[in-house]
């Protein structure tokens, strides 16, 4: 009898052995995988309820974190001043549905665990202090925020991005419809499940998931894309400053019957002839078909790329970026609309306005710049990004040349709204129709001063009559200059 | 028949020590789980510790009155993992649950009623005796959960529990004590029958059919628990606690493969016919599928929680308090060895395996020293099937075999199973003494047959006295040996 005890603690023995086996499995060997499962919540529900750092704007927090009075989850994510002026650019801080914006792109600092936060993590640790995160200062400028969330009218779907041309730097980036993230970061799981679903409802509000708003959303830019054209035209050496282009009334679009005819509201129909001045100041359409037509899509395609069409956006932006499209294997039908900024042309606010940016940085993008310093705990600067260079899409010269051109387009074209009293604009409008609805997407894209310029703006004002979108944009553009130039 | 050598030593300082020991770990674990929101010694902490002290205290000196030649590491490795079980759920206790103080209740109580045991049944083969009583018994207890008005229902798919007053309490636990005594006594009596009678084949020995007759009896209980309660853990248990007995018992591997050839036929017919044994295997299986994670009940969502935490835990674990276990349903009852593996980490998880492996192995050595085979039997069939049930549920836990819902010994929240597992630890005490004790080398008188007079209800205070003085004469008489 006692073999057989012997032998049922052997059995009993295996078990144990096989036991030890499978915690090793899991606990070790296989915990990674498991750590990495889509399914597996718990790297963000550790750091969820820590004291993140705060997300700044001219030293007022527009995100941070204050003690929330439960034992279970130590802090709150809050966003106090203006949560739907600055939605777009935070996101949110969810324990429902994650995080989105900074609050996601720039976790690891905010959470203290970015690597240049290593000591701090280490002092926190030794002091027995709560793990506390560092702040992000951003470059944005509040009045200019506020100003541009006030130029988009309630109820109208739009994004304005004003920017400093020569640094990247982000003065103001907003876009409506916006809401208040504090519903959907609250602690109350149903609430913020209700609050979700009800913004969810909501046509083009900017989620920070990439589908919308001024980094996210893609847009026909209609006429602006004609600074691609024109660029590509002059670089090309076909054609110079003094180049007489062929302007007839409407062009029959090869290879079918349509036709494309200039643009109804300006002064194109005087002239079958016309400079590249009087092009872009009328925003002629047949001109600039005729060039594309004249260089080939390759060209076009080259001089949109080194604007940035379907490029990245550099890493100093920490949000969700669409790169522009310029659509590959069109026919010539095609590309005489693509090089109107029609078709499946498509670019997103922040696109267009690097566009812009280039030609007033004499030909050199700027990587767009969101963070203007990280700031530890004990407010020591950890990281202060400086300006740099992210592409060059042109030459000086040309880039020169189309200012003076976007000059004329301000000063005696159809852009005159942006006109700012003693100070020398440059700019350039886009209708892109939107199908047959009468409707538009209604764009200005401009600078000032023109010849040194200072501050970029971008408008876009989506789904607009004609009337509506010569209203909301270039006098919109005019304000913003104004505002930044008095500074 | 022992045939085992041992230093007849009581031990019982060796214990104290020890329990100092276990008190230390369990009374740490308890403070350290409000280490970091600075409550370790808030709440019922010191009301707790003075209880567990106490009361742990009062079962070793009992111990030293009653069984002084008992195992001494048992009583130190049991307080051991009650402490660590008290302090996991104290710890996982939210604002609306108390499962922490009714645990520490239910900790006295099963120390009671293990101090009770120990008291009364000075000699184990008094059990003997209620051999067919404890087949009744068993047979009750598992009946008792189906009986309209006395059954609590339906809870968490199972249908085991029974409700008594305010409280519920799951008979089938107390079940897997009575049912081992039944196979004990059967088995010591008829096992002479069972291993002569019956055909060879080959390297076989084939048991008549009518010895079949109590395997396929524990097969069918099983069987039953399975269908009518929807148990398999404890289906498995019962039928694993019955092979291992029999197989002792004959010493026959023959037994075994008619055994496990029983469970695999009735593993594969429940697995085809019975739906929650289905989506328990299909939940093992397919844990990691959309479909099954997402399913709700009999999900595979419990299980990879607890793998998710296990795994978040790694080598060292979060450290007590500092982990999310409340992230996986059931932390402190189904998954509470989850619990502990992400915040002790495989090293800590590991030392309690390692502390059941050590008291396991002491109820074994018990069998292997007592001198009679009812003894045998019921020390080895008792460790056997808390050895078992650590392993269908740490195995459930870690996905080497599908989650059941059996209670982890000693550390789960749950009434029942505390007492019941008391109870064990107050039998394998008992019979580790007979085993320990000196052997007594003067002739026994027909009257005084141990089974006899120490349990008897109302003894005479002269025999009480005279026996203890013969008792004492036959230590000192070993001593000076």
């Amino acid at each position: 009898m006692n073999q057989a005890i012997r032998n049922a603690w052997i059995a009993v023995a295996s078990m144990f052995a096989l036991i030890l086996g499978s915690i090793s499995y899991v606990q070790v060997i296989g915990a990674d995988e498991l750590a990495n499962n889509p399914w597996n919540n718990r790297a963000i529900l550790q750091t969820f309820c820590q004291d993140r750092g705060a997300i700044l704007v001219a030293g007022k927090p527009i995100a941070q974190s204050v003690e929330s009075g439960s034992d279970s989850c130590e802090f709150q994510r809050t966003y106090p001043t203006d949560p739907a002026l600055y939605a777009g650019i935070t996101g949110y801080y969810s324990n429902v549905f994650g995080s989105t914006g900074l609050e996601n792109t720039m976790n690891q600092t905010l959470t203290g665990q970015a690597d240049q936060l290593l000591m701090d993590r280490l002092r926190q640790l030794f002091l027995g202090q709560q793990p506390k995160g560092a702040s992000v200062e951003l470059t944005i400028d509040p009045e200019i925020q506020a100003l541009a969330h006030s130029l988009i009218p309630d109820g109208q779907r739009g994004s304005i991005v004003v920017t400093n041309p020569k640094t990247g730097a982000i003065l103001a980036m907003v876009s409506k419809p916006s809401y208040d993230p504090n519903t959907v970061a609250t602690h109350d799981r149903a609430a913020a499940q209700e609050a979700m679903g009800e913004l969810q409802k909501l046509p083009g509000i900017n989620l920070n998931q990439g589908v919308s708003g001024p980094t996210g959303g893609l847009l026909a830019p209609g006429s602006v894309f004609k600074i691609v054209d024109t660029a590509a035209a002059l670089a090309s050496g076909k054609y110079t400053a003094d180049s007489t282009l062929p302007n007839p009334a409407e062009m029959t679009l090869p290879g079918s019957t349509a036709k494309l005819p200039n643009y109804a509201g300006g002064n194109c129909y005087t002239r079958s002839e016309a400079s590249f001045s009087f092009a872009l100041e009328q925003s002629c359409n047949t001109p600039f078909a005729s060039i594309a037509l004249d260089l080939g899509q390759d060209a076009i395609a080259k001089q949109a790329a080194a604007f940035g069409f379907g490029e990245d956006a550099g890493d100093q932006l920490h949000l969700d970026y669409s790169p522009g499209v310029f659509p590959e294997n069109l026919d010539e039908a095609q590309l005489a609309q693509s090089a109107i900024g029609q078709f499946d042309v498509k670019a997103s606010p922040l696109q267009i306005a690097l566009m812009t940016s280039a030609i007033a940085n004499g030909g050199v993008q700027m990587k767009p710049t969101l963070v203007r310093t990280v700031r530890a705990p004990d407010l020591r600067v950890v990281s202060e990004p400086k300006p740099e260079v992210l592409r060059t899409s042109t030459s000086p010269e040309i880039a020169r040349q189309i200012t003076e051109w976007m000059s004329n387009v301000v000063s005696s074209g159809i852009g005159t709204g942006a006109a700012v009293r003693g100070v020398k604009v440059a700019g350039k409008t886009g209708t892109a129709e939107l199908g047959a609805s009468g409707l538009n997407n209604s764009w200005f894209t401009g600078f000032a001063p023109a010849d040194d310029p200072q501050v970029q703006v971008t408008v876009v004002m989506e789904g607009v009559n004609v009337q509506t979108g010569a209203k909301l944009t270039s006098p919109s553009a005019s304000k913003i200059f104004e505002a930044v130039l008095k500074k | 028949m022992s045939g085992v050598d041992t230093v007849q030593r009581s031990r019982r300082n060796a214990e104290l020590a020890l329990l100092l020991l276990a008190l230390a770990v369990a009374v740490g674990a308890n403070a350290m789980t409000g280490l970091h929101n600075g409550t370790s010694f808030e709440g019922d902490f010191w009301l707790q510790t003075i209880l567990l002290t106490v009361a742990s205290l009062a079962v070793h000196i009992v111990l030293r009155f009653r069984s002084k030649y008992a195992d001494p590491l048992i009583l130190p490795l049991v307080v051991t993992l009650n402490g660590l079980g008290l302090a996991m759920i104290h710890r996982l206790d939210t604002a609306q649950t108390e499962y922490g103080n009714a645990q520490v209740r239910w900790t006295l109580l099963g120390m009671a009623l293990a101090a009770a045991v120990i008291w009364f049944l000075r000699d184990h083969r008094f059990l003997r005796r209620y051999t067919y009583i404890s087949l009744i018994v068993s047979a009750v207890l598992l009946v008792m959960p189906l009986v309209p008005g006395l059954t609590a229902g339906e809870i968490n798919g199972a249908q085991v529990w029974i409700r008594l007053g305010p409280a519920t309490f799951q008979p089938g636990e107390v079940a897997k004590i009575t049912l081992a005594v039944f196979f004990a006594g059967y088995l010591s009596t008829n096992r002479d029958l069972i291993l002569l009678a019956g055909r060879r084949l080959g390297p076989l020995q084939l048991p008549r059919f009518r010895d079949l007759g109590p395997m396929l009896a524990a097969w069918l209980v099983s069987i039953g628990v399975l269908v009518f309660q929807r148990d398999l853990g404890s289906s498995i248990l019962f039928f694993g606690l019955f092979m291992v007995m029999i197989y002792v018992a004959t010493s026959r591997v023959s037994w075994v493969l008619i055994g496990l050839t029983l469970v695999a036929v009735g593993g594969f017919v429940a697995g085809r016919i019975f739906p929650h044994v289905a989506s328990r295997l299909d939940s093992w299986l397919n844990a990691f599928s959309d479909e099954v994670f997402g399913r709700d009940p009999g999900g595979s969502y419990q299980i990879v929680q607890g793998l998710f935490g296990m795994a978040n835990g790694g080598l060292l674990g979060t450290g007590l308090g500092e982990g999310r276990p409340d992230l996986v349903p059931f932390p402190h009852s189904d998954m509470i060895i989850a619990a502990f593996g992400e915040e002790l980490g495989l090293v800590g998880l590991f030392a309690i395996v390692l502390c059941y492996g050590l008291l396991i192995t002491r109820g074994f050595r018990a069998a292997l020293g007592a001198r009679d085979s009812f003894g045998k039997l019921l020390a080895c069939g008792l460790s056997a099937a808390m050895g078992l049930q650590c392993f269908v549920v740490i195995g459930g836990v870690t996905r080497l075999i599908p989650l059941t819902g059996l209670t982890t010994p000693f550390l789960a929240a749950g009434g029942s199973s505390l007492l019941a597992n008391w109870i064990i630890v107050a039998l394998l005490l008992v019979i580790s003494n007979a085993a320990r004790r000196p052997v007594d080398t003067t002739p026994w008188r027909p009257d005084e047959a141990p089974g006899h007079a120490p349990t008897s209800s109302t003894p005479t205070a002269k025999g009480r006295g005279q026996r203890k003085a013969i008792e004492e004469t036959r230590t000192e008489a070993v001593r000076i040996k």
